[in-house]
């Protein structure tokens, strides 16, 4: 790793003044990636200073990290070079909302739980339900391209964001798409930047669609002792109902909820009996008028019978508390997966599988079966949509562990690639993480990706090394 | 044309598959814009071989080669400005695979729109984009120009439904982008060809979502003797979170017209009506249509009507969709914008538009998705005369101009081609356009691929510039 110079360090302090500026050992601390501590952190407050900074970094060869709250810095291969911690949380203004258009545009320091404040306050909000929720920046959970269970309905951000402004490696300040709601002026470059951590450019504004708030919710559970969760959801995806969330999640995840680390993320209780803690659970919830809620009630009722399930619920009014609290303690722990699992063990190590829907079945098996068959705790969710997380749960994080670990993961992910799957491994520990391969084989596409890295950042000086194939 | 070129090509394609003379590239040189160019011959490749031979062969003899589907395109994406091959995908039109489990079908990219949707209707499926013209127009079209339509209000633009792709490179290298399950790894270069508007690649197959059709469609038509109450209607209706499938605004000059030639039964003396579809499940259907009418009347609409059956629906769109068919029946040329404007700014746009009319000397017509401030402003003109035609595009530059003032775009849904290039300024600045520029180099170095496309021309860069080819016009024909 390189040290910049002192020269080159205090030119830096001048462009962003001394407040916004750290070379403190300790702050610093807290910017480290994969083990790796930069030599300056640098909080620019306008698109202005990101443009000198970037420009700055280009020229003395320094490698910069942007970050916000960095819940999700770990994501990705460690840097093969990191000196600047780019750190956004200063730009966090909402600069436009016009509910009447359903439109927004917001710095990548806003946090995403006081955007969706303030989306509430007009009956909207952002259908951007995502792990670390509380504390994550809307920039980050975009350029980390982390999704969540409201993505059923919604979509994803590729479907809601409208167009974005960013500086590109070179420091040009650049930005496509728009504010409104269709366009198709240039190319959609934003796309490119979604899921990109950060090695593509830096984002500095983001142009969003909102959505009305749902205003009733239902939500039911279905226990399965065998394969009739997937076969429940293959009837849910061919029935007129449009379910806004659905899981299937795995009793070891039900065990994981329980305890104390998913009551520090959700401190309502789980409804009794809501997950299954012997068996699969297909979590489902709808929202709309209280007609189209009796409707899929009864239709889910009559496909929990037809798909064999053992329990039906409605996760309604229990403890005498009202049933958006019940409702929301079940959402809450299955948007939050990801960080429970990472605070419930040293080693935690999350396998993210995207496969056909057909194939949802075979695969939470295959995970099963090569957890036990290697007694690695365990435990998984699937979004109906074809999105599986696999979490192992070691209970250390040294040599020992990772061969079983290994093990395991290679024989799902052997699984997954048969059936025309991906898998890759955004969250694994640092030391761990090219024995494990995390980003997969390289993808006949990856030719193309670095194309596409190279015009954004011909230099390679923004998050170098940490995108698949080691862009 | 290069001999050696045109016995290249008859050789890879079959003599039958290659045209050169003429008066068969006649019809190659137009599609549904106002533009022309005329191509030095027009070819139909039957696999994705066979087009990576072509664009093999394009690069052996450096000539251009611009891919087409079936040419109802608005702003000149699918015309061989510079000349060269213009490669049409009419003879690949298979659907090569239709999964309802997992609600995916793949096609290659002369598969026509509704042919897709009629396809799968069995199933209970259908592909959701579907732009006017969706009797005609493909799927490989839609790929490369991101086409909306009247229900993308609710469902999504193409590239909402376009999960992966088989590519033909500038290089004549093929290559598989994106995938059949969701989160392919990597950048999502599916979401960039997608509305690259055939700069970057060929399209050979495509990898599309199938939705589900909605248990119950209700179709209403809103009438209102002032166009404010319409547009007032439109921005109420965006405001209060209902969102329906479609949200049409016809004026009454476009009522006129449609009626003339369709007999939809649409109002001819009021001064607008909103044409809109709720759908979903029945329950939630009863309610949405409701919830729309009690608006409309709010707004002093005149009159709701739902459409009793799906003849009398069918009815209804038919003359939505046929619109601009109608209007070419009008005026022997008319020039359609594409502008788009934040929903609450609706009404004080339809206003200037009129005035814009006005001082122009035009009645400008507006047929258009109201729900997604999707504007269609129609300008009619006499193309023989060129003063008028001068006219005609400064009026639409006008309007355009307060479209992107407004907050809005230049093109919702037609996209940039060779109509807007030189209006890509009001939207970036000249370092914004040269990284896109930078984006299709990467890939398009030489411009092989759909050359002078997009992007304005180098001289005439960061003003706008006089129009391409204007002395051309009085060619123009509508279809």
């Amino acid at each position: 790793m390189s040290t910049p110079a002192a020269g080159a360090v205090s030119r830096l302090e001048a462009l962003v003044g001394r407040s916004a500026f750290s070379a403190d050992p300790e702050k610093l601390g807290d910017y480290a990636v994969d083990g790796i501590t930069p030599s300056v952190a640098v909080q620019p407050s306008s698109t202005e200073e990101i443009v000198e900074i970037v420009k700055f970094a280009a020229a003395e060869k320094l490698a910069i990290l942007s970050c916000g709250a960095r819940t999700k810095i770990g994501i990705g291969l460690p840097p093969r070079q990191y000196d600047v911690a780019l750190d956004l949380t200063r730009l966090n203004k909402i600069v436009a909302y016009d509910p009447g258009d359903l439109t927004l545009s917001v710095e990548p320091g806003v946090l995403l739980c006081k955007l969706q404040q303030h989306l509430n306050q007009h009956g909207q909000f952002l259908p951007h339900g995502v792990p670390f929720m509380t504390r994550a920046t809307i920039g980050g959970t975009i350029a980390s391209g982390v999704e969540g269970p409201l993505r059923q309905m919604y979509g994803t951000p590729r479907d809601f964001v409208l167009g974005m402004e960013f500086v590109t490696g070179d420091g040009v300040a650049g930005k496509s798409g728009g504010r409104v709601v269709k366009n198709v002026t240039g190319y959609d470059l934003h796309k490119l930047l979604i899921g990109s951590l950060g090695t593509l450019a830096v984002i500095t504004k983001i142009n969003l669609r909102t959505f009305p708030a749902p205003q009733s919710l239902r939500a039911f559970s279905l226990h399965f002792a065998n394969a009739g969760a997937a076969a429940c959801r293959d009837a849910v995806a061919t029935s007129a109902l449009k379910p806004m969330t659905m899981e299937i999640v795995s009793h070891t995840a039900a065990e994981l909820f329980a305890h104390a680390h998913a009551f520090r993320r959700e401190p309502h209780t789980l409804p009794e009996g809501a997950l299954s803690t012997t068996a699969w659970t297909l979590v489902i919830s709808f929202s709309g008028s209280e007609a189209m809620l009796d409707r899929s009630e009864n239709e889910m009722r009559k496909m929990a019978e037809s798909a064999g399930a053992e329990r039906f619920t409605r996760i309604g009014n229990v403890d005498g508390k009202p049933e958006p609290v019940n409702i929301a303690a079940c959402y809450v722990r299955l948007r939050e997966f990801i960080p429970i699992a990472l605070a419930s063990s040293p080693g935690c190590t999350i396998l993210k599988i995207s496969v056909l829907p057909e194939h949802i079945e075979h695969v939470l098996a295959c995970a099963k079966h090569a957890a036990e068959d290697h007694s690695m705790p365990w435990a998984a969710i699937a979004r109906g949509i074809g999105v599986i997380y696999v979490a192992l749960l070691p209970a250390a994080r040294d040599e020992k562990p990772l061969h079983c670990v290994s093990a395991t993961l290679n024989r799902i992910r052997e699984d997954c690639a048969r059936l025309g799957g991906h898998s890759t491994i955004p969250w694994c520990p640092s030391e761990w993480k090219s024995a494990l391969d995390i980003w997969g084989p390289d993808r006949p596409d990856l030719p193309l990706m670095r194309k596409v890295k190279n015009v954004f950042d011909p230099r390679g000086i923004l998050a170098p090394g940490r995108f698949m194939g080691g862009i | 044309m290069d001999a050696q070129l045109l016995a290249e090509l008859q050789k890879l394609l079959g003599a039958e598959n290659v045209l050169h003379k003429p008066e068969d590239l006649l019809l190659y040189e137009y599609d549904g814009s106002v533009e022309v160019a005329r191509p030095d011959c027009v070819v139909f490749p039957q696999n994705a071989d066979q087009v990576a031979a072509l664009v093999a062969l394009a690069n052996r003899f450096n000539t251009p080669l611009v891919g087409r589907g079936a040419g109802t395109g608005l702003s000149g994406g699918a015309l061989a400005r510079t000349g060269g091959i213009l490669t049409v995908f009419s003879l690949m039109n298979r659907i090569l695979q239709v999964d309802a489990e997992n609600q995916r079908a793949v096609v290659q990219p002369g598969v026509v729109n509704s042919d897709l949707s009629a396809a799968v209707a069995h199933l209970g499926l259908h592909f959701a984009p579907d732009p006017s013209s969706q009797k005609a127009c493909t799927i490989g079209g839609n790929v490369s120009e991101n086409s909306g339509g009247p229900h993308t209000l609710a469902y999504g633009v193409t590239t909402n439904h376009v999960l992966g792709m088989q590519v033909v490179l500038p290089t004549g290298e093929m290559v598989r982008i994106g995938s059949s399950a969701v989160d392919a790894p990597g950048y999502d270069l599916t979401g960039l060809f997608v509305g690259s508007e055939g700069t970057l690649g060929l399209v050979t197959e495509i990898t599309v979502k199938l939705t589900r059709l909605p248990e119950e469609t209700k179709t209403l038509l809103a009438i209102f003797d002032r166009v404010e109450d319409c547009t007032e209607t439109v921005a109420d209706i965006t405001a209060r979170g209902i969102t329906p499938a479609a949200c049409e605004m016809l004026d009454g000059w476009s009522l006129r017209a449609i009626e003339a030639y369709i007999h939809a039964g649409y109002p001819t003396d009021s001064a607008a009506v909103l044409l809109i579809d709720v759908d979903g499940l029945r329950e939630a259907a009863a309610v949405q249509s409701e919830q729309v009418a009690d608006v409309c009347r709010a707004h002093h609409a005149r009159e709701v009507r739902a459409a009793r059956d799906s003849r009398e629906r069918d009815l209804l769109w038919k003359g939505r969709k046929n619109a601009f068919a109608a209007v070419g029946r009008l005026s022997p040329s008319y020039y359609v914008q594409d502008g788009v404007i934040p929903r609450t700014k609706l009404p004080a746009t339809l206003r200037r538009i009129e005035e814009i009319g006005k001082k122009y000397g035009f009645e400008i017509g507006n047929i258009f998705h109201a729900g997604d401030g999707n504007l269609h402003p129609i300008v009619p003109f006499d193309a023989r005369d060129k003063e008028q035609f001068r006219r005609a595009v400064a009026a639409s530059d006008e309007i355009i101009e307060y479209c992107v003032a407004a907050g809005g775009t230049i093109t919702g849904e037609h996209g940039v081609g060779m109509e807007k290039d030189r209006l890509m300024p009001l939207m970036f600045t000249e370092a914004e356009l040269e990284l896109m520029k930078r984006v299709r180099n990467a890939f398009n170095p030489i411009g092989l691929l759909n050359p002078e496309k997009i992007f304005p021309s180098a001289k005439g860069c960061g003003e706008i510039r006089p129009r391409p080819r204007a002395q051309k016009q009085s060619e123009v024909s509508v279809a």
